[in-house]
């Protein structure tokens, strides 16, 4: 049961409520760093590594610090500031013990604290009550199922460049009718958990 | 002087439309008029304190830590506001759910505190935010309108194409969101070449 139930959060994540494409988080890096295919990977690499740090961060947070003293009102501060210290120490790290993740993650990393997705996904995490393990999973997956659509999106808008689009249709618009076409393919989803 | 900060953000450089700011709560609650111009009040009361807060504080905070001071003066105000919706109007409160926290990482707010209220004075800066927050408030409820008028056959409750319309529910799921704002941006896309020819 444990198992399934787990097996039942990843794929919810990915495809079921995908971050990007059905819950709305994170559209600010999906529009902003998907003109390629490289960047929106990277991209969709740092997003992983910290939303998934960030999970179990303020997993404990909230169950080891805030609910004991009856804080829990101070959780979207605490939360925000424990994502905003997060990045700002990963960068440091990886700084210095991998120059080669941090030139691949580096430019990606401070933007990810004004990424809706993470503090969206802690919030969540909250919300469905969910317990360490379950946390990681659907913080792991979540980020994955962000990495998946900005990545497809990437590929569709570098076709995009170079083909013939109506002025006034140029750049965003278009893009976001594109969007809207993937996520009615993820639509095709529902009702598969 | 304050009249130009006020119409600033409602047209000339109105968050949505111009600057593509806080996109997520734009396409994420405007399922219909209502919860769209309930966001937007919600945003625009806390950019105005928040602005308020920052220009008052503008010569206390270091440089160095102002984005994190930004941060927590941004979230105490989203966690007040939050609960004031919870207490006076639940519905709302339940509606927008999520978003409701994640006001705080709405770049709109970081982005007015770093350009314009840390730089300026307090009536300015109230002034600017209120501004910036009614031009989101009315793309918002344009953009919610849209989507219930075509996904419900309705505008704020009220009906309009009468009960024989069957509504494209699209309009109101995800894709619809998308599909709506793109759409809206290639109109206002259009008017603008028109008016530079």
């Amino acid at each position: 049961m444990e198992n399934a139930s787990l097996f039942v959060i990843m794929v919810s994540a990915i495809l079921v409520n995908n971050f990007v494409l059905s819950r709305f988080l994170g559209i600010c890096p999906f529009l902003g760093v998907s003109k390629q295919v490289e960047t929106a990977f990277g991209m969709g690499m740092a997003v992983t590594f910290v939303m998934t740090l960030s999970g179990i961060l303020t997993y404990l947070v909230h169950y080891k610090l805030l609910v004991p003293n009856g804080l829990e009102f101070l959780q979207t501060a605490a939360f925000i500031l424990v994502i905003a210290s997060l990045v700002q120490f990963v960068e440091i790290v990886l700084q210095k013990m991998s120059p080669t993740l941090y030139q691949a993650l580096g430019v990606f990393l401070p933007l990810i604290t004004t990424n809706c997705a993470v503090l969206g996904l802690a919030l969540l995490n909250i919300q469905y009550e969910f317990g360490l393990l379950q946390t990681i999973v659907h913080s792991f997956f979540a980020a994955i199922g962000f990495s998946l659509a900005i990545v497809l999106f990437a590929g569709i808008r570098e076709k995009l460049e170079i083909s013939d689009v109506p002025l006034p249709f140029k750049g965003f618009p278009i893009a976001l009718i594109t969007a809207s076409l993937m996520s009615i393919a993820f639509l095709g989803f529902t009702g598969l958990v | 002087m304050n009249i130009k900060n006020l119409t600033n953000g409602i047209l000339k450089e109105n968050p949505t439309f111009v600057q593509l700011l806080g996109m997520c709560p734009t396409l994420a609650v405007t399922t219909s008029a209502v919860n769209g111009i309930g966001m937007g009040l919600a945003t625009t009361a806390v950019l105005v304190l928040s602005n308020l807060a920052i220009s008052l504080l503008r010569n206390f905070i270091p440089s160095k830590v102002r984005i994190p001071a930004f941060i927590v003066v941004i979230a105490s105000f989203v966690t007040m506001v939050g609960m004031a919706m919870e207490a006076y109007t639940p519905d709302l409160y339940k509606a927008l759910g999520l978003f409701i926290p994640l006001i705080v990482v709405n770049c709109i707010i970081l982005a007015r505190a770093e350009a314009f209220a840390s730089k300026n004075g307090l009536l300015d800066s109230v002034f600017d935010g209120l501004g910036m927050g009614l031009g989101f408030t009315m793309s918002l409820t344009i953009l919610g309108s849209v989507r219930e008028l075509f996904g419900n056959g309705s505008i704020f409750n009220v009906s309009i194409f009468g009960a024989g319309y069957k509504p494209a529910l699209i309009m109101i799921l995800p894709p619809g969101a998308f599909l709506a704002l793109g759409l809206l941006l290639a109109l206002y896309n259009y008017f603008q070449i028109r008016r530079a020819n």
